[in-house]
C-alpha cells in the first residue's frame, strides 16, 4: 500500500463525483430529460468542448496502451500516435457546421437519430444501434481493464478488488450525472491530463539524464528503437501510415466523437473548440508516448505493458506526486468509459426501445429505463472485465475499427451527398462491418496495410455503387 | 432557404479546408519521418537530443499544425447560427 500516491487518487475521485452531483441537480429540474441526459442540452461551450472530445478519445488506448507499446516499440510507435493530431481539427471541421445545422433540424439526440432522419429506414437503425452495442462493448471492457489495472499497480490491491472501486466510482457518477456532468468532468479530466504528462516527462527526462543520454541507451540497447520501424523492424511505412485512418480521419465515425460534434453552443464555441483541440490532443499524444519510450532505459523489463505509466511514475517522482499524476490516465480512462456508457444505454432506450418498442413510453419510464440500463450495462461489463486479456489496446482498437467501417460512410456522404440513400447505407454498413471482421481474423494485414483501410475503401464504392443503382427506386 | 443555402456554402468549404489540412499534415508527417529516418541509426543527427527524424516530423509537425489550425480557423471560418431563431432574426 502506498498511502502518499493513493491520497490524492481519492481526493481527484471525490472532486470528480461533486461535480457529478452537481450537473445531476441540473437534470432534475429540466423539462427534456432525454435531451439533457445524453446530450447536456446543446450548450457546451468551447473549452469543454475541446476538452471533452480530447478525453473522450485520449482513452485508455493512448494512455495505458499506448506507453506500453511506445515502451516496446521505441519512436516509431510515437510516429503512429502523431497521427492522432489530426482528429484534433479534423472531426470538427468534417462534421463541421453542417452537422451542427441538421442534427438541430432533425432534433436528434444520438448519432443514430441522424442516421434515421437522414435515410428513414428501419434497418439502418436497427444496425447502427447493434454495432455500436457490441463494439462499443468490447471498448469498454478494455477500458475498464486498464483502470483497474491502474489502481492494482498505485495501491498493490488485487485486480479484482481494484476493479471493484473502479467499477463503482464510474458507475455512481455517470447514472446521476448523464452527459453533462460527463462533459464537466472530462474539462477537468482533460486539463489534469494536460499538465500530468507535462510533469511526469519532465521528471522522466531528468531521471533518465537528459534527452541526449536517453536516446545513447536506447541504441546501445536496440538502434531500432530509434528508428521509424519498430524495435524489431516490423513497423512499415504503409502499416504506420494506415493508422491515419484508424485513429485520424476515421475517428469521425465513432459514435462517442460524433455525438460531441452535436452538442456545442454555437459556431463560436467550435472555433475555440478547434484551436484548443488541436493543440490539446497534440501534446498529450506526443508527451504520454515519449514517456512510454523514455521509460525503457529508467526501468527496463516491464513485461506487462500496461504497467509501464504507473510503474514509472512511482519510479521518477515522490510518492505524492506520482499520485497527482497519475490522476491523469485515471482521468482518461474514466471520462472514455462515462461517455460509452451513456452511449450504449442511448442507443438502447433511445435508438431502439423508443423508436420501434414502445414509442410513447412516459417521461418517468424512459428517465427511469435510461439511469437502470446505465447502472446494468456497467455491471455486466464489470463481469466481463474479471478475467481479462493483457494487452488492452488491441480489443479497443478493435472496436474503433468496426465502428468505423461501419459508419464513415453513412455519416459523411449522408451529410454531403444528396444522392446517398438508405440502400447505400445499409450496403455500405454491412460490406464494412462484415469484412472488417472477416479481414481481421482471416488476413489480417492485406498489402502490408492495417485491417481497417480495405473496409473502410470498399465500403465507399458499395455506399456509392448501391445509392446510384437504386435512383430510381427512391424517386 | 437562401439562408440555408448560403450557410451549407460555408460548412461545405470548411469541411474542404479541413480534408486540404489532413493531406498536408500527413504528407509533412511521412516526408520527414521516411525522408531522414530510413537511414541507419548511425548516421543520424541529432536536434535537441532526438533525432532529425522524430524532432521535424512529430515535434515541428504538431507545431506547424497548432499554428495553421488556429491561424485558417481565425482568418477563414465564419459565424453562422445553427438555430431556425437564428436565421429569423
Amino acid at each position: 500500500m502506498n498511502l502518499q500516491a493513493i491520497i490524492p487518487l481519492f481526493v481527484f475521485l471525490v472532486i470528480i463525483f461533486a461535480v457529478g452531483l452537481w450537473a445531476g441537480r441540473s437534470l432534475k429540474t429540466s423539462n427534456s430529460f432525454l435531451h439533457d441526459y445524453f446530450l447536456g442540452g446543446r450548450s457546451l461551450g468551447g473549452f469543454v468542448l475541446a476538452m471533452t472530445m480530447t478525453a473522450t478519445y485520449g482513452s485508455a488506448s493512448s494512455f495505458i496502451g499506448g506507453p506500453g507499446v511506445a515502451y516496446n516499440e521505441g519512436l516509431g510507435w510515437v510516429l503512429l500516435a502523431m497521427s492522432q493530431v489530426a482528429t484534433g481539427y479534423f472531426v470538427l471541421m468534417i462534421l463541421g457546421k453542417k452537422f451542427a445545422i441538421v442534427t438541430r433540424r432533425y432534433k436528434a439526440v444520438t448519432m443514430v437519430d441522424f442516421l434515421k432522419e437522414r435515410y428513414k429506414s428501419k434497418w439502418v437503425v436497427l444496425f447502427s444501434a447493434i454495432s455500436i452495442i457490441v463494439f462499443l462493448f468490447s471498448a469498454m471492457a478494455a477500458q475498464w481493464i486498464g483502470g483497474a489495472r491502474l489502481i492494482e499497480s498505485l495501491t498493490g490491491l488485487s485486480y479484482t478488488t481494484a476493479l471493484f472501486i473502479f467499477a463503482l466510482s464510474v458507475l455512481i457518477y455517470v447514472t446521476i450525472g448523464g452527459f453533462r456532468a460527463v462533459a464537466l468532468t472530462d474539462a477537468i479530466q482533460g486539463s489534469v491530463m494536460f499538465i500530468g504528462t507535462l510533469v511526469l516527462l519532465i521528471a522522466t527526462i531528468i531521471a533518465g539524464g537528459g534527452i541526449s543520454e536517453i536516446m545513447a541507451d536506447l541504441t546501445a540497447e536496440n538502434p531500432n528503437l530509434i528508428t521509424p520501424y519498430g524495435a524489431d523492424g516490423s513497423l512499415t511505412p504503409a502499416y504506420v501510415s494506415s493508422f491515419w485512418i484508424l485513429v485520424g480521419v476515421g475517428v469521425v465515425a465513432l459514435p462517442q466523437i460524433a455525438v460531441r460534434a452535436m452538442s456545442y453552443k454555437d459556431s463560436r464555441s467550435m472555433h475555440r473548440a478547434l484551436i484548443i483541440g488541436t493543440i490539446v490532443v497534440g501534446f498529450i499524444m506526443l508527451n504520454m508516448h515519449l514517456i512510454g519510450v523514455f521509460a525503457r532505459p529508467i526501468l527496463p523489463g516491464i513485461e506487462v505493458g500496461d504497467k509501464v505509466m504507473p510503474l514509472i511514475a512511482l519510479e521518477v517522482m515522490p510518492p505524492w506526486l506520482a499520485g497527482i499524476v497519475l490522476t491523469a490516465p485515471m482521468a482518461a480512462i474514466m471520462s472514455s468509459v462515462d461517455s460509452l456508457l451513456l452511449l450504449v444505454s442511448s442507443s438502447i432506450v433511445k435508438d431502439v426501445y423508443l423508436n420501434y418498442i414502445q414509442p410513447k413510453a412516459s417521461y418517468t419510464r424512459v428517465k427511469r429505463l435510461s439511469i437502470g440500463i446505465t447502472a446494468i450495462l456497467g455491471i455486466i461489463v464489470f463481469l466481463m472485465s474479471l478475467n481479462p486479456p493483457d494487452l488492452i489496446i488491441w480489443l479497443n482498437l478493435f472496436a474503433f475499427g468496426g465502428l468505423e467501417a461501419a459508419f464513415i460512410w453513412p455519416i459523411i456522404m449522408g451529410l454531403y451527398w444528396s444522392k446517398g440513400n438508405k440502400y447505400g447505407a445499409f450496403a455500405s454498413m454491412i460490406v464494412g462491418v462484415g469484412l472488417y471482421v472477416l479481414s481481421d481474423t482471416f488476413f489480417p494485414q492485406p498489402f502490408g496495410l492495417h485491417s481497417v483501410v480495405l473496409p473502410v475503401v470498399v465500403s465507399f464504392v458499395a455506399y456509392v455503387l448501391v445509392s446510384l443503382g437504386t435512383q430510381k427506386r427512391m424517386a | 432557404m437562401k439562408n440555408d443555402e448560403y450557410h451549407f456554402k460555408i460548412a461545405n468549404r470548411e469541411a474542404l479546408i479541413g480534408v486540404g489540412l489532413v493531406i498536408f499534415n500527413f504528407i509533412w508527417w511521412y516526408a520527414f519521418a521516411y525522408g531522414m529516418g530510413s537511414k541507419d541509426p548511425s548516421e543520424y543527427t541529432f536536434v535537441f537530443g532526438l533525432p532529425a527524424w522524430f524532432f521535424y516530423s512529430c515535434v515541428v509537425g504538431f507545431i506547424v499544425m497548432a499554428v495553421l489550425v488556429t491561424v485558417i480557423v481565425k482568418k477563414f471560418f465564419v459565424d453562422i447560427p445553427f438555430d431556425e431563431e437564428g436565421e429569423n432574426k
